[in-house]
C-alpha cells in the first residue's frame, strides 16, 4: 500500500472496471490481499498463522450462525437443544457443533502461535505498535467470546465456569459484588445470564471481524515485518502477496485444516471436559472446576496468589491475571532494543524460549487438579512471567549486544552472494514482478 | 514508565514469593492428611469395543444385547431421556418390534385424560423418548435412599474414561479391603453405600446391579456372564451418547483424504509458483556451499592450498 512499486489495480474485465469506477472495492481487495500488496520475500512459515486465524474466525462465524438457528437460549432448554436437537436430530448438526467446539480451540491455538511469533520477531516494535495493540484487542474479544460460548450448552462446567469468572469482579471491594450481580442479571448464573451471554456471543465475533480489518489496515501501512527485522528497502526485497503468499498460505491452510478435521471427526471431545455433558446444577459443585485449555495459564496465575498480604489473596490474583494481559499493551515501550528480530538477539532469544516454557508450565498447572507442589511450581512460574516482561526484558534491551544485521532482506536471503550470483545485466529478464536482478 | 511497570512486576513477584513461602510453611508444618480415595481409587480397566478407533463401527448385535441389559436391569432406576424409541431402528429393530417395545415399556408417558383433562398416562409411541423411571427428582431420591440415579443418555461422554468407566464400575464391586480399613479406620463404607474402587469417592449408592451370570438371557446365544453384560451395556451406552459415530467416522475419512490431496496439490502449486523467486535466491555453481565443500575436499586431496 505504501510502497511506490506496489502494482496498481488494473481491471481485466469490463464488468470489474465498471464496478471499480463506481465503488473501488476491487481495488481495495487487490491492494490488501492481492497482487498489489508487496510482502517481504523472506517470510518463514511462522508468518502463516495470521491468515489461519482469519480462516478459523470465518469457520466459527459460519458454523455459529447455523447453530444459533437451532439453539434454545433458555436455562431449561439449552442443554437439550445442544445435546438432543443439534447433536441427534439436525442434519449434520453433530458436525456443526463439533466443528464449532474444536474450531474455537484451533482459533486460539493459531492465535497463540501468531502472538508468540510477534514476540520473538519483535513485531510489536515501531512502526507496528498499533498493529500489535489492535491484535491484543482482538485477543481480549476472543477471550470474552470463547468464555461466553462455553457457557451456552449449560453443562456443569458452563455453569460453574460462569460462576467463577464472573466471581472475579466480586474480588474488588465495595463495587465488586454489585457489578457482578449487574453483569449476571441475578445472584447466580441463570436465565438472565444465559440469554445475555448468547446475545453477546453472537455480537462479538462481528466486532472481532471489524477489528481484524483495522489490524490489517494498520499492518499494510508499514507492511509486514520479516524474520530479519530489517526494513524493506526496494522492490527486490518483496514479492506480491498474490500469487506467492496466497499459494504458500493456501497449501499450509489445507494442512492445518487436515489436522483440524482429524481432531473434529475422530477425537471431538478430546479438548473438552466430561463434566460439560452433565446438565448444569446449581447445587452440585464439580470436583475440579477448570476453564477451557486456552485459559489455563491465566487460571494458574489467578490461583497462585494464596496469601492475604495487605490486599485479599483473591484480589491480588484477579489484578495479576488482568495485568498479565494488559502489560502486553506496553511491550513496544518496555523492549527498547532497536533490533526487532530475536534471531539477532542472543540473550533475548534465550529468555524468549524460557518464556515459552514458562507459559507451557503455567498451562499445565492451570489445568491440573490443585495440590501443594503444583501450587508452588505455579507460583514460581507466575513470578517468572511478570519478571520476564517487566524486569528482564527492559534490562536485556538495555545491555544486550545484538549480532550484526544483514544490510537488506535480499542480501540475507542470498547470503551475501547476490551480486556474484546474478550481476546486473546477466540475469535473463523475467516477466512479472518477481525481481529485477540486483 | 518502564520504572513503574518494573515496580509493578516486582510487587507481583514478591507477593508470589510470599505466597510460595507461606504455602511451603503450611505444607511442612501441617502436611495434608492423605485420603482413602486418593490412594485406593483405581483408573478404569481397559476394554476394547468395535466402535473404538478412527474406523470404528458399532456391533449391532452387541448393542441389542446391551439394550436388553438396559431395559431389564438399568432402566428400573436410570432414564435415557435423550433417546427416542424410533432411534432403536439403528440397532437393527424393525418398525413392528419398535412399536411393541414402546407400548410394552414399563413406565408410561405422562399425558392428559382426553375426556376430563386430568393428568393421566398413556402407552409410549415410537416417536416418544424413553420415559423417565421416576416422576421427578423427589420421587427418584425417595426410592433410592436419597441418591439420584443419573440419566444414562450421555454417561459415556460425561465420565472420564467413558465406556471403560461404565464397564469397570459395573464389574468393580467387592468388599472393602481390610488393608484400607487398617490404614484409614474412619473410611469404612457407610450403610446403604457400596464399596467400588472405580467410583471417585470409593462409596457408591447404587447397589451392584449385575450380580449373577445369566441375569438376562440373550436371544443370540451369547453367554450372559456379568463381565459380558457389563461390556454389552457399556457398548450400548456409547451408542446412546454418540449415535452418529459411524457417519462421523465415515465423513471424517473422506474429508481427511480430500484435505490431504488438496494440501499436496496446493504444495506442488506453491513449489511451482515460487520456483522463479527461489531460483534467483538459490546459489548455484561455485557459489553453492555444497559444491564449494566438494572442491575444497578435492583440493585438499590433491594437496592444493587455498
Amino acid at each position: 500500500m505504501s510502497f511506490s512499486w506496489a502494482k496498481p489495480y488494473e481491471p481485466k474485465h469490463p464488468a470489474m472496471r465498471w464496478i471499480d469506477e463506481r465503488l473501488p472495492l476491487p481495488r481495495v481487495v487487490y491492494g490488501a490481499i492481492g497482487g498489489g500488496y508487496p510482502v517481504p520475500r523472506n517470510l518463514n512459515y511462522w508468518w502463516n498463522f495470521g491468515v489461519l486465524a482469519g480462516i478459523f474466525l470465518t469457520i466459527q462465524i459460519v458454523t455459529g450462525i447455523v447453530l444459533a438457528m437451532h439453539f434454545t437460549a433458555s436455562a431449561d432448554g439449552a442443554f437439550n437443544s445442544v445435546n438432543q436437537l443439534i447433536m441427534r436430530d439436525v442434519n449434520a448438526g453433530w458436525l456443526l457443533r463439533y466443528a464449532h467446539m474444536n474450531g474455537a480451540s484451533f482459533f486460539f491455538l493459531v492465535t497463540y502461535i501468531h502472538i508468540f511469533r510477534g514476540l520473538y520477531y519483535g513485531s510489536y516494535k515501531a512502526p507496528r505498535e498499533l498493529v500489535w495493540m489492535l491484535g491484543l484487542v482482538i485477543y481480549l474479544l476472543m477471550m470474552a467470546t470463547g468464555f461466553m460460548g462455553y457457557v451456552l450448552p449449560w453443562g456443569q462446567m458452563s455453569y460453574w465456569g460462569a460462576q467463577v469468572i464472573t466471581g472475579f469482579f466480586s474480588a474488588f471491594p465495595l463495587v465488586g459484588e454489585p457489578i457482578r450481580i449487574w453483569l449476571l442479571g441475578g445472584y447466580a448464573p441463570d436465565q438472565a445470564a444465559l440469554t445475555r451471554f448468547f446475545s453477546l456471543h453472537y455480537l462479538l465475533p462481528f466486532v472481532i471481524a471489524g477489528v481484524v480489518i483495522l489490524h490489517i489496515w494498520a499492518l499494510h501501512i508499514p507492511g509486514s515485518s520479516n524474520p530479519t527485522g530489517v526494513d524493506v528497502k526496494d522492490e527486490k526485497d518483496t514479492l506480491p502477496f498474490h500469487p506467492f503468499y496466497t499459494a504458500k498460505d493456501g497449501w499450509f491452510a489445507g494442512a492445518v485444516l487436515l489436522f483440524f478435521a482429524i481432531v473434529t471427526y475422530f477425537a471431538p471431545n478430546y479438548l473438552g471436559h466430561p463434566d460439560n455433558y452433565i446438565p448444569a446444577n446449581a447445587l452440585a459443585t464439580p470436583a475440579h472446576i477448570v476453564p477451557e485449555w486456552y485459559f489455563w495459564p491465566f487460571y494458574a496465575i489467578l490461583r497462585s496468589f494464596t496469601v492475604d498480604f495487605i490486599l485479599p489473596a483473591k484480589l491480588w490474583g484477579v489484578l495479576a491475571m488482568f495485568f498479565s494481559i494488559l502489560l502486553l499493551f506496553f511491550l513496544p515501550w518496555i523492549d527498547k532494543s532497536p533490533v526487532r528480530s530475536g534471531s539477532y538477539r542472543p540473550v533475548f532469544k534465550r529468555f524468549f524460549w524460557l518464556l515459552v516454557f514458562d507459559v507451557l508450565i503455567l498451562g499445565y498447572i492451570g489445568g491440573a487438579p490443585i495440590n501443594a507442589s503444583r501450587v508452588a511450581v505455579g507460583q514460581l512460574a507466575s513470578a517468572y512471567y511478570f519478571l520476564h516482561f517487566l524486569v528482564i526484558l527492559p534490562l536485556v534491551s538495555a545491555f544486550e549486544t545484538p549480532l550484526p544485521l544483514p544490510n537488506s532482506i535480499s542480501e540475507s536471503v542470498l547470503h551475501g552472494e547476490a551480486a556474484e550470483a546474478a550481476p546486473a545485466g546477466q540475469k535473463r529478464p523475467r516477466s512479472g514482478s518477481v525481481m529485477t536482478a540486483g | 514508565m518502564r520504572f513503574i511497570l518494573g515496580f509493578i512486576g516486582a510487587v507481583f513477584a514478591l507477593i508470589l514469593l510470599i505466597s510460595l513461602f507461606s504455602n511451603l510453611a503450611t505444607y511442612f508444618n501441617n502436611p495434608p492428611a492423605p485420603l482413602a480415595a486418593d490412594k485406593w481409587h483405581e483408573e478404569p480397566k481397559h476394554i476394547s469395543l468395535s466402535s473404538d478407533g478412527p474406523f470404528g463401527r458399532f456391533d449391532k448385535r452387541q448393542l441389542q444385547r446391551g439394550f436388553q441389559v438396559y431395559s431389564e436391569v438399568c432402566s428400573a432406576c436410570h432414564g435415557l431421556s435423550l433417546v427416542a424409541f424410533r432411534d432403536l431402528e439403528r440397532l437393527g429393530y424393525n418398525e413392528a418390534e419398535i412399536k411393541k417395545i414402546a407400548s410394552d415399556w414399563k413406565t408410561q408417558v405422562p399425558s392428559i385424560n382426553p375426556d376430563t383433562g386430568e393428568a393421566a398416562t398413556r402407552k409410549a409411541l415410537p416417536s416418544d423418548n424413553f420415559p423417565a423411571p421416576f416422576a421427578n427428582e423427589v420421587a427418584a431420591r425417595a426410592a433410592n435412599n436419597n441418591a439420584l440415579p443419573p440419566d444414562l443418555s450421555l454417561i459415556t461422554k460425561a465420565r472420564e474414561g467413558g465406556a471403560a468407566y461404565v464397564y469397570s464400575l459395573l464389574t468393580g464391586y467387592h468388599s472393602q479391603p481390610a488393608r484400607l480399613l487398617k490404614e484409614f479406620p474412619d473410611a469404612k463404607t457407610p450403610a446403604n453405600l457400596h464399596y467400588n474402587p472405580y467410583f471417585a469417592n470409593l462409596n457408591i449408592a447404587m447397589p451392584p446391579p449385575l450380580t449373577t451370570n445369566g441375569q438376562v438371557s440373550y436371544a443370540d446365544g451369547t453367554k450372559p456372564t456379568v463381565d459380558q453384560m457389563a461390556r454389552d451395556v457399556a457398548a450400548f451406552l456409547v451408542w446412546t451418547a454418540e449415535p452418529n459415530l459411524e457417519s462421523r467416522h465415515a465423513a471424517g475419512l473422506a474429508v481427511a483424504i480430500f484435505l490431504l490431496l488438496a494440501s499436496i496439490l496446493g504444495y506442488l502449486a506453491y513449489q511451482q509458483i515460487w520456483q522463479d523467486a527461489k531460483r534467483v535466491v538459490r546459489p548455484t555453481g561455485v557459489l553453492n556451499p555444497e559444491n564449494r565443500a566438494k572442491s575444497n575436499r578435492a583440493k585438499g586431496k590433491a594437496g592444493i592450498a587455498g
